[in-house]
């Protein structure tokens, strides 16, 4: 078994990224024109669309026909594609590699965008699930940059986020909506699209802002005295809130324009995570690690402390803020609410689980722990049995989460594999 | 002028007065040695002149600037660097990872290029890439360079020490303990090593030493500190012959 295992991992040491690429394109190509008729076939009343989890938890007896599916449209494709065009791949790959990283790297993006779009375009659900997952990566980074890579432990995030939602809101709303509580648009909607970015900054600004409240007074301490101020401020901003009738009060805020299409989500993620890529790789960035092992051995190395400390802090709310106009522009709707505990339980879940100092982990904790939370729901309250053992066992087995310290170097991850 | 000053600098912890009416002058490319039994108020003397503690009293002036009651970080910047008695390392980063994040002080990019990575970040942290493998090699660790330091053995974790002090270009090197723990060996390699340190940089040196024979070979002027206070000050040989010098140490003698 094991050998068998080994022989199939070695088969496909020489496969790049861009070959895997291929295959999940052709798999989700395969499956845009082919899979009604495939699931009817094998006896599914529709396409899975979580990979046919929802389906074996509902109907048991359907997992053959579910694990059919799965395999006849993602797994052989993908297995068979990647493998056969191994060598073809490498060339192009190395072609690429040697024009320049930079159309590399845009290259492989446009592949995943397309990938992605094609997959989501089967059901409004998926498109829903994928947006709410690429918010959740630019949360669980931010949060990573304080809680991992600066070793301190806030608990302010939901606060951040919410400053970011309504304030961004707030903006689109006076600016576009005919809304009841701000009057009439001011600027024609066609405009929205231009104007959306704006919003995002303003929302992480304003979060930035917030957080300079809290990071003035609480960086005096450090360990439980900041996750005790943050958690505070967290309920502050929830109150806050609930308490501010121009932006609805706890019936929350709605209408806001429709403007987090999928490519804007994705293309705000992938910047989120080069900007925060290359803040940690920098020494600026570093100087937080440093801070985080030893701080006074970083003051009298010339590292200001203060400064990197309060820095990190800002820079992650303002991903979070950014993430929270996201996350308000996608469902339309928000209220003070659902910036509570439960969405404080969720980022650190997928920080912890993820693994701490680390892009990739903060990429692996977001996406699975959101695809586990969709996956189980038919599980109903048994889900929050299963994915808090799940957490308990990551800590026990990997106490700094499943890929800690590792540094995400894009170089690698997109270079051509020679066989020889 | 002096390198470094210290007039008249006294510090209390709570009703103990640890240090009293405490002078120095360091001369550039002097090596000065700092000895005294165990709580004498060696390491705090440094830590006040590196501004961890603010002094009660007293003033600290380096290269002609006031520089008491200034941040760690502003201090070191000036020209003042210091390894630790008890090696403080950051246990996750890599040797290469310390000597570059020593030059901290001597990034220009800011935050711009942080974010985004322009091509002034990229020659910057490869200048100070190629500088901090040079001090590496100097300290013949540089196979080493990608090791996290916890799992690098105590005498190469000195020197990744000394590396990292010496990245940030100081004018004058404080070194607390710096054969501390170290067996006969990796002594002289150390001592070779701040030798030759303090040739290639002209460095001024100014270090706390318990081992007699590193001080007594290394530096030119040697102060002993008893409770706090300075009892004697001099060349090797006269501090050797000193009656109090030898009281602090060994007890007085009793004449019956």
């Amino acid at each position: 078994m094991k050998t068998l295992s080994t022989k199939i991992r070695e088969s496909y040491s020489h496969v790049p990224l861009l070959g895997w690429l291929f295959g999940a394109l052709v798999a989700v190509i395969l499956e845009h024109f082919l899979g009604d008729m495939l699931a009817d076939t094998i006896g599914l009343p529709k396409i899975p669309v979580l990979f046919g989890f929802v389906i074996i938890l509902k109907k048991p007896l359907l997992i053959p026909s579910a694990a059919a599916y799965v395999s006849l449209t993602y797994v052989l494709p993908i297995g068979v594609i990647a493998r056969m065009s191994g060598s073809l791949v490498n060339k192009i790959s190395s072609k690429l590699f040697n024009l320049s990283i930079v159309i590399t790297v845009l290259v492989h993006l446009a592949l995943l965008y397309a990938i992605l779009h094609l997959w989501s375009d089967i059901s409004a659900y998926r498109v829903l699930m994928l947006k709410l997952t690429l918010i959740a990566i630019i949360l669980t980074l931010s949060l990573n940059v304080v809680n991992g890579y600066m070793g301190e432990f806030s608990c302010s995030h939901p606060g951040f986020m919410a400053l970011g939602a309504y304030a961004a809101s707030t903006f689109t709303v006076v600016l576009f909506v005919n809304d009841k509580l701000f009057g009439p648009a001011i600027l024609p909607a066609a405009l929205g699209p231009f104007m959306f970015p704006i919003a995002l900054i303003i929302g992480g600004v304003t979060a930035a802002l917030g957080a300079l409240a809290i990071a003035v007074p609480s960086f005096r301490t450090r360990g439980d005295y900041l996750a005790i101020i943050s958690l505070a401020f967290m309920f502050i901003i929830k109150s806050l809130i609930e308490n501010l009738e121009v932006v609805g009060g706890p019936r929350g805020l709605s209408s806001q324009p429709d403007l987090a299409n999928l490519p804007t989500v994705f293309l705000w993620t992938v910047g989120c995570i080069w900007i925060v890529n290359n803040f940690v790789t920098s020494t600026i960035g570093k100087a937080l690690n440093a801070v985080r092992d030893d701080e006074m051995a970083a003051n009298c190395m010339t590292v200001n402390t203060k400064r990197t400390k309060i820095l990190a802090f800002l820079f992650a709310a303002f991903w979070a803020g950014v993430a929270g106009g996201l996350f308000a522009h996608v469902l339309r709707y928000v209220n003070p609410g659902t910036f509570s505990l439960q969405k404080l339980a969720e980022v650190l879940a997928m920080v912890y689980f993820g693994g701490l100092n680390s892009v990739y982990g903060s990429i692996v904790g977001a996406v699975s722990l959101s695809l586990l939370g969709e996956a189980l729901r038919p599980l109903e309250i048994l889900k929050w049995i299963f994915i808090p053992l799940l957490l308990i066992l990551v800590m026990i087995y990997r106490p700094t989460g499943l890929i800690a310290f590792k540094e995400l170097n894009v170089r690698n991850l997109v270079k051509p594999k020679q066989t020889e | 002028m002096s390198l470094l000053q210290v007039k008249k600098m006294s510090h209390d912890f709570g009703g103990l007065r640890a240090v009293n009416n405490y002078d120095l002058t360091i001369e550039p490319g002097q090596v000065r040695g700092l000895i005294g039994p165990n709580g004498a108020g060696k390491t705090t003397i440094f830590n006040l002149i590196t501004g961890i503690f603010k002094p009660t009293e007293g003033d600290v002036i380096l290269n002609g600037r006031k520089v008491t009651g200034m941040q760690p970080h502003q201090i070191a910047s000036r020209g003042l660097g210091r390894t630790f008695q008890n090696l403080q390392l950051w246990r996750h980063m890599t040797a290469l990872e310390h000597v570059k994040m020593a030059r901290y002080s001597k990034i220009s990019y800011g935050l711009i290029g942080a974010f985004f990575g322009t091509s002034k970040r990229n020659m910057e942290e490869k200048e100070n890439e190629e500088k901090a493998h040079n001090l590496l090699k100097m300290m013949g660790i540089d196979h080493l360079s990608d090791q996290v330091v916890i799992n690098l053995p105590y005498g190469d974790q000195r020197r990744v020490e000394m590396a990292r002090a010496l990245a940030m270009e100081p004018k004058v090197l404080f070194l607390d303990e710096p054969t501390a723990g170290m067996n006969p060996e990796e002594l002289i390699q150390m001592m070779d090593i701040i030798r030759y340190v303090h040739k290639a940089f002209g460095l001024a040196i100014f270090l706390i030493e318990h081992r007699l024979k590193v001080v007594m070979e290394l530096c030119e002027v040697i102060q002993t500190l008893d409770f706090g206070h300075v009892i004697a000050e001099g060349t090797p040989e006269e501090i050797q012959n000193n009656s109090k010098v030898i009281d602090a140490y060994l007890g007085k003698e009793l004449v019956i």
